[in-house]
């Protein structure tokens, strides 16, 4: 695996060893800094209401219960209706499959031209994409209202689509480009003497090139949308509101009792889709990677 | 005619991205320019009133808080999780066989919402139940980490699950850009017997510029919106010693009904994100093109 | 299928309008979700549907209401307001003035709400002369919560002053009781503070600070009593406070690590759910000193089209005010019904003090809006002086620097 191009250090042989033994050690250590609240979490969705109520937060559970994650996914109440997270997740799949998509092929489409059909201003246009990936969503959530109602999509899936994608693109535009510079110009040169047009050129020799960086944007652009709370919670309405909308309906009641169980279980529940797309995507990077003559 | 349309191919589909972010970025920022100049409320108002919502800004303490704390968390966050994420990133370079669930464990955290991690961090910071109550369970009696409840020291606290929520995507990013590196150039660099250090501090590294715009953008971006980190970790307590802008601009338009301050506040970060970032990409795209 | 589907729906479309009631319909906005707070809201639906209604539930949660409002917002401004929308305090009165409301004196008039509605609480329902706005219930914010044995165990009983409180809460110190369980969240400290403010300015003195923000009662010398007993306070709580959430700060009355909580009525409701029995488990009081803190859950309706809508908006609002709804709902939450002639028969001993109360300070006048719940003030008034109040408790600012910092940001919110 990407043996090519790892640079191992390598003084002697003795030294080796020991070296790579802390290798191990410091990557450990990492790992259990990053494991550590979701090891919080999974103790705690395992507890009964009681055991937390009574015992330590972070200790094990004395008496393991999945009750919480039946209750998370298919009962746990988020108004009136008791149906747990299920019935969101359709919408969030709904609209995040699709704005990723769009969104990451707008980005490709952009980046080719922006890195390889340098026109003038096209780096103007591209520090004026980026800097408004810097826009804080707060500030666009009361215009975008008025719009979404003009286009008349206030309140759809659609409309959250949209929304996505447009807030999207800069973040897209940004990997496909900087991956795309690095691809010397002369390959378009010589593919355009050849008789190839624009949409040959993506096609047939960029988009072959573009495993690891797809993966990235999507990765991103996944994560972006699936986690998203602020544009869920404003542009949604009864019946279209998305999985992070029910979760936080779950987990935060300023007036009620909180059930820290269903709480985590709810949380990891909602992260299923993203988790899963890391570690399906996480292999692709290196087979990508490994897959031949990427770096042109 | 065909011959224009082959030319212009590129200009023509760039066109709508292009508009897209003229009107809802540009466009945008316009309108809240116009709003911060008036005395909107729970709704926004058009007549304009001046400087007024600036005055109000600059006189509140709260302000001047979540400013400075903005300068510290961004400069902080940006600088650990590239560092981080670099270190991740060559470390896990080296043909380790359990590369795979290592750089799983290590991306995960971007993949929850905050909405809860954030009351996992507060039970592990908290020194009456997380780390502080372990390690002094285990006999070391004088071992304080109680960073989330000290006014002082609560940013920091939020710098480091920021940095725990991110650095796993620096690193894959880092990862991307290692493995896109010639191999040819560092195999003749080996055969000249340049220690391995050196070739990535020489050679590697600064061919991964790119890489490098992309994490600061990423990480910048991040941490001028950082706002369900705050609002689930510490609810910008203790007191409001961790506000940031952006959660000081969320309460002013959307729990308080001052839109007019939140935009004044909202154009203020602008300036700030612009003063930042134009010059980076302005360094950043000279090289390129040179 | 297909086809009788569409034949249906045709038909109905045909024949609604020269139907003489049309079907009513209602989309609302609320920040009930969970557990108790969810069915007190499902009882609502039940009657609703039993009348004929078509209920769509559009919950949002967190920040005690922010993102509903968030919500509220994009959706009123996107042209496609919800029919109903749970909305207190002079919030109501705000949207009144944007033109987003609807007039429903028709339901109000008909169902006498003028009779049966304490006068202060009925005033937060009205816009200018119209109605525009249904009372769900009543919550007292100015409660002390006790563990009845660690008090019985250090004979101390309920205080009545501050100063009591404050020599309990140094015997329960010197005895490593933590004297007072606290979240130390913006929110939190606010609901201690304006208790403390009650106590001490007296109830004039608090109308005159946080309801008509004058100057000099902000800045007298009472005021700066109020935050040297903050300070005091302070003192007593434990040290990882901060960030707390409030149910953790009623289970560590409840476990007996804690003595007393000040809280509002829905601390009763996480008592209850852990199998305490008021008066035997734990003791309810009023803060010390007289006055009765209210927040007063409602709904206000929106201007929308269609007889539907406006059906359902008439409908939910007699049901909201109707003697069931307001009995079984206040049953499930912990408050008690904002109309008074209730019979409160099923209630527990805190909510007939709180009624007894309620009654009484309706009368002389000590009946008196909760400004750290958003029913006293705006929104920017209110969470400016929050800022001062929580910046004061979680630094060592001195109580003279917090009470000018205080005429400031008053000023400077309005």
């Amino acid at each position: 695996m990407a043996e090519s191009t790892s640079l191992p250090f390598v003084p002697s042989r003795g030294g080796a060893v020991a070296l790579r033994w802390l290798l191990f050690a410091v990557l450990a250590l990492f790992a259990l800094f990053y494991l550590m609240p979701l090891f919080v979490m999974i103790t705690t969705s395992l507890k009964s209401l009681d055991e937390i109520r009574t015992g330590s937060l972070v200790a094990l559970p004395e008496s393991v219960t999945f009750e919480a994650w039946t209750t998370a996914w298919s009962s746990a109440c988020s108004g009136i209706q008791c149906e747990g997270l299920r019935p969101y997740f359709w919408n969030s799949v709904a609209l995040t499959v699709p704005a990723v998509a769009l969104s990451t092929l707008l980005g490709a489409v952009n980046g080719y031209i922006i890195a390889q059909w340098r026109f003038r201003g096209a780096n103007l246009i591209f520090s004026l994409m980026l800097f408004g990936c810097f826009i804080p969503f707060q500030v666009v959530l009361l215009p975008m209202a008025r719009t979404l109602g003009f286009i008349g999509v206030a309140g759809t899936i659609p409309g959250l689509i949209l929304v996505h994608v447009i807030y999207g693109i800069g973040f897209t535009t940004l990997f496909f480009r900087n991956y795309y510079v690095t691809i010397p110009v002369e390959l378009v040169k010589a593919a355009k003497v050849d008789g190839a047009g624009f949409f040959r050129i993506f096609w047939s020799i960029f988009m072959p090139l573009s495993l690891p960086i797809l993966m990235v944007t999507v990765i991103w652009q996944f994560t972006q949308i699936w986690n998203d709370f602020l544009f869920g919670v404003s542009f949604s309405q009864a019946g279209t509101q998305p999985v992070t909308v029910a979760l936080n309906n779950i987990v935060n009641s300023t007036t009620g009792v909180k059930e820290y169980n269903v709480n985590m279980a709810a949380a990891i529940i909602a992260a299923f889709p993203t988790l899963f797309v890391y570690a399906v995507a996480g292999k692709y990077f290196i087979r990508g990677l490994t897959a031949g003559s990427v770096k042109g | 005619m065909a011959d224009w349309l082959e030319r212009n191919v590129p200009r023509i589909l760039l066109a709508p991205s292009f508009l897209i972010v003229l009107i809802f970025v540009y466009g945008f920022i316009a309108w809240t320019a116009w709003v911060s100049m008036t005395r909107s409320r729970l709704l926004p108002k058009y007549e304009i009133e001046g400087f007024i919502q600036y005055e109000r800004l600059f006189a509140a303490p709260r302000w001047d808080t979540a400013m400075n704390n903005l300068f510290i968390f961004g400069a902080l966050f940006i600088v650990v999780s590239m560092m981080l994420g670099l270190l991740l990133a060559i470390l896990l370079d080296q043909k380790i066989r359990i590369e795979g669930a290592l750089r799983t464990i290590y991306l995960y955290p971007m993949a929850l919402s905050m909405i809860v991690t954030g009351t996992a961090w507060q039970w592990v910071m908290n020194p009456g139940l997380g780390i502080e109550a372990v390690v002094r369970g285990w006999g070391f009696e004088n071992f304080a980490f109680d960073w989330v409840i000290d006014p002082d020291m609560a940013i920091f606290a939020i710098v480091i699950a920021a940095v725990w929520q991110a650095s796993g995507f620096v690193m894959a990013l880092f990862l991307a850009g290692l493995r896109s590196v010639d191999d040819e150039i560092i195999k003749a660099a080996k055969v000249d017997g340049i220690p391995t250090w050196r070739i990535y501090s020489a050679i590697v590294i600064p061919s991964m510029a790119p890489v490098f715009l992309s994490a600061f953008i990423v990480l910048a971006h991040l941490a001028i919106k950082s706002f369900d980190l705050v609002i689930a970790l510490t609810g910008g307590g203790p007191g409001y010693a961790t506000d940031l802008p952006a959660t000081y601009m969320y309460a002013m338009a959307f729990s308080r009904g001052d839109i007019g301050q939140a935009a004044s506040s909202a154009m203020v970060m602008m300036a700030v994100v612009f003063a930042i970032v134009v010059p980076y990409l302005y360094s950043e795209l000279r090289v390129k093109r040179g | 299928m297909k086809g009788i589907k569409f034949a249906a729906a045709a038909a109905v479309i045909l024949a609604s309008p020269s139907l003489a009631f049309a079907e009513p319909q209602a989309e609302v906005l609320h920040w009930w979700t969970s557990g108790g707070e969810a069915k007190s809201v499902a009882v609502l639906q039940k009657e609703f549907t039993d009348n004929g209604g078509t209920w769509t539930d559009m919950p949002v949660a967190g920040g005690g209401g922010d993102a509903a409002m968030t919500a509220l917002r994009a959706r009123v401004l996107s042209g496609n307001a919800p029919t109903a929308v749970q909305l207190k305090g002079p919030a109501i009165q705000e949207w009144y003035e944007e033109g987003a409301l609807a007039d429903i004196s028709a339901v109000a008039e008909a169902e006498g709400w003028a009779d049966v509605l304490p006068a202060s609480i009925a005033e937060h329902m009205q816009c200018e002369d119209s109605w525009c706005a249904a009372p769900v219930n009543v919550h007292r914010v100015d409660w002390i919560w006790a563990n009845a044995d660690v008090l019985k165990a250090h004979d101390i009983s309920m205080p009545s002053t501050w100063q009591e409180f404050n020599a309990a809460a140094e015997k329960l110190q010197a005895a490593g009781i933590v004297p007072l369980a606290h979240g130390g969240q913006a929110w939190q400290d606010a609901t201690v503070f304006e208790a403390v403010a009650l106590g001490i300015l007296g109830a004039d003195g608090f109308r005159k600070a946080f309801v008509e923000l004058d100057e000099d009662t902000l800045t007298s010398d009472a005021m700066v009593a109020v935050f040297d007993q903050m300070r005091t306070l302070r003192g007593y709580v434990d040290r990882n406070f901060s960030g707390r959430d409030w149910n953790l700060a009623t289970a560590m009355v409840m476990n007996g690590e804690a003595a007393f909580q000040v809280m509002g009525d829905w601390a009763k409701g996480e008592f209850l759910a852990a199998g305490k029995t008021p008066g035997v488990d734990f003791l309810c009081a009023s803060t010390p000193g007289d006055g009765f803190l209210y927040n007063v859950d409602s709904f206000a309706m929106f201007d929308v089209d269609g007889e539907d809508r406006q059906a359902g908006q008439a409908l939910l609002a007699r049901l909201i005010v109707g003697k069931n709804f307001q009995k079984v709902f206040n049953l499930n939450k912990g408050s008690i019904p904002a109309r008074t002639d209730v019979s409160l028969d099923e209630f527990d001993s805190c909510a007939h003090l709180s009624a007894d109360d309620m009654a009484t300070s309706s009368q002389n006048g000590s009946l008196l809006p909760s400004y750290a719940h958003g029913m006293a003030l705006r929104g920017a008034q209110a969470g400016a002086i929050t800022d001062v109040v929580t910046a004061h408790f979680n630094s060592d600012m001195s109580s003279a620097d917090a009470v000018e910092m205080l005429a400031t940001a008053v000023a400077n919110s309005l």
